[in-house]
């Protein structure tokens, strides 16, 4: 088997698949040229993530990454969902092929610039150096892709 | 339940082949190379295969070589050509945009060894056009290798018109003939065609096992030294029960391909009709001009890799040109050199038929995969934003 159980389970059975239309704070990453990209929207009470929903294009390990990103940030604090991490997401998933970790590297990046997204809206100040800006992720460089 | 429809990558073995494999292991073991009389059986029966192969193919014995499969064929005929030719001053190769990595990355190594290769255009139909082969061809042109039929897009080369041109050339034609033989009846002598690869496992016989034909006067450079078998061309004891089952496979695919391609082409053409009923999906190559079990479409807005999965869930086999099922970054080769843009190619899916399959599989696939492609369009921002207007659907 080329995924785990638990990767199956979450791309057959995604999470929190949809789009949350008075979103306030929405951050979509990835390159359709590169084949995923991952768009999620969040639903923020007083720092507080209430709700969170997500839309991706991509290979089974990205659906997975989109929907375990999403389990695990929704009804927590800001601070907590910015310290989400790409490794975090894949050991939730009991573990990716090596090709496929950018998977979940992109769902910590979409989680970071929904957030990134609700401090510019709402002009809070923020540590730039905080958020990966996927122009200059080496994913898609060089046309690798 | 098991829908197969992947046969493009490999096809299950007929009784018959196994059959023929069998005796071959345990009671006709010996080693053709040896003299005793149970070596000597061996050898009968190496010969006796061999003969089937030629008589099918419509060549001498003689020029037949075994190898362990289309992979090793290609890269044998393709440098055999080129150092036949470097001989003589003629270091350019003519081939295609959509040949299989064999025969690409083969001319790629040539490449580096400072030969020029030109890739005839495979335009949106997935066919190379006579006409520019013709222009292409130059004076110092050791070689023209164009495959038979595609391994992703089904589409059928105009062989015997690119073999005329090439022989009036004086060029040394290879067709790369893999996903055609035991599909297609060809003949190499009226095809014009000096050499061809095939492989057992894509027409019900054994993994690892092929075959090269190469015209006789010329000259074949062996890749794999040691001893003599294979006329001192391709050292190693030979395998005879792969080579028996080989040609076993072979000889009832080229005895029934009436039978199945009038139960293939009309299944894979209404399995074209339904898929395309989907919107915003669109055939791969050429509608007429291809295998007779071949369908590839791409849907816009979705992955191919995710489609796979879900349709495996569902119990049907399939492939796709999706840079996620390649474990590159790259989609299919083949998309991109007929034009599909890269986010168009990630949506692709292969479907390649046997005369296995029934006409209520095929009902079943076009059910499932229309479900499918609409599942993974309700969670795709892709198609969110084709369908809010805020991109261009690049396919209609």
């Amino acid at each position: 088997m080329l995924y785990s159980e638990k990767v199956m389970d979450h791309f057959m059975h995604p999470r929190n698949v949809g789009v949350i239309d008075d979103a306030d704070g929405v951050g979509e990453v990835g390159n359709a040229k590169c084949g995923d990209i991952m768009k999620i929207y969040l639903k923020i009470d007083n720092d507080i993530i209430t709700d969170v929903k997500f839309n991706t294009f991509g290979c089974g390990s990205a659906i997975a990454s989109s929907s375990m990103a999403t389990e695990m940030i929704k009804g927590k604090p800001l601070s907590e969902a910015l310290k989400l991490t790409n490794k975090a997401v894949a050991e939730a998933l009991e573990g990716l092929p090596a090709h496929k970790l950018h998977c979940s590297v992109l769902a910590e990046e979409a989680v970071k610039a929904a957030v990134k997204d609700y401090y510019d809206k709402n002009g809070i100040e923020y540590d730039r150096s905080e958020f990966p800006d996927c122009a200059t992720c080496a994913h898609c460089e060089g046309g690798s892709c | 339940m098991m829908i197969y429809a992947d046969n493009a990558a490999t096809t299950k073995m007929t009784k018959t082949a196994i059959n023929a494999m069998l005796p071959y292991m345990d009671i006709t073991y010996g080693n053709p190379s040896s003299l005793h009389s149970a070596g000597q059986r061996a050898a009968e029966a190496l010969a006796d295969a061999r003969q089937t192969v030629a008589d099918i193919l419509g060549c001498a014995a003689r020029e037949i070589y075994f190898t362990s499969g289309g992979s090793e064929s290609d890269n044998q005929a393709i440098l055999s050509a080129a150092e036949a030719g470097a001989k003589k001053n003629k270091r350019h190769i003519i081939s295609t945009s959509i040949e299989h990595h064999a025969v690409l990355h083969t001319l790629n190594k040539l490449e580096k060894q400072g030969f020029e290769i030109t890739l005839l255009d495979a335009h949106e139909n997935g066919i190379v056009r006579p006409d520019e082969l013709e222009k292409a061809i130059r004076p110092d042109t050791a070689l023209v290798t164009v495959m038979y039929a595609n391994n992703e897009i089904g589409t059928v080369q105009p062989v015997r018109e690119l073999g005329r041109i090439c022989r009036e050339h004086g060029v040394i034609f290879h067709t790369d003939a893999v996903q055609a033989v035991g599909h297609i009846k060809i003949n190499v002598a009226d095809e014009n065609i000096d050499m061809l690869s095939l492989s057992a496992h894509k027409f019900g016989g054994p993994k690892g096992i092929g075959a090269l034909y190469v015209k006789r006067g010329i000259t074949l450079t062996s890749i794999i030294e040691g001893g003599a078998q294979e006329r001192g061309k391709r050292a190693g004891t030979e395998n005879v029960p792969a080579i028996m089952g080989m040609a076993a496979a072979l000889k009832e695919s080229y005895d029934m391909i009436d039978e199945a391609c009038s139960k293939l082409i009309p299944m894979r053409d209404r399995l074209i009709e339904g898929i395309l009923k989907i919107p915003h999906s669109i055939l791969n190559g050429d509608r007429y001009e291809r295998l007779p079990g071949n369908v590839n479409v791409c849907f816009e807005g979705i992955e191919g890799e995710s489609l796979l999965l879900i349709l495996d869930s569902k119990g049907i086999c399939a492939s796709s040109g999706s840079a996620c099922t390649s474990g590159s970054l790259d989609p299919s080769h083949v998309l991109l050199a007929i034009g599909r843009p890269h986010e168009v190619a990630h949506g692709s899916l292969r479907l390649s038929l046997s005369h296995e399959n029934t006409e209520e599989e095929i009902e079943y696939m076009i059910e499932n995969i229309a479900w499918t492609v609409s599942y993974l369009r309700s969670m795709s921002p892709v198609w969110r934003d084709l369908e809010e207007g805020r991109k261009e659907h690049v396919i209609q």
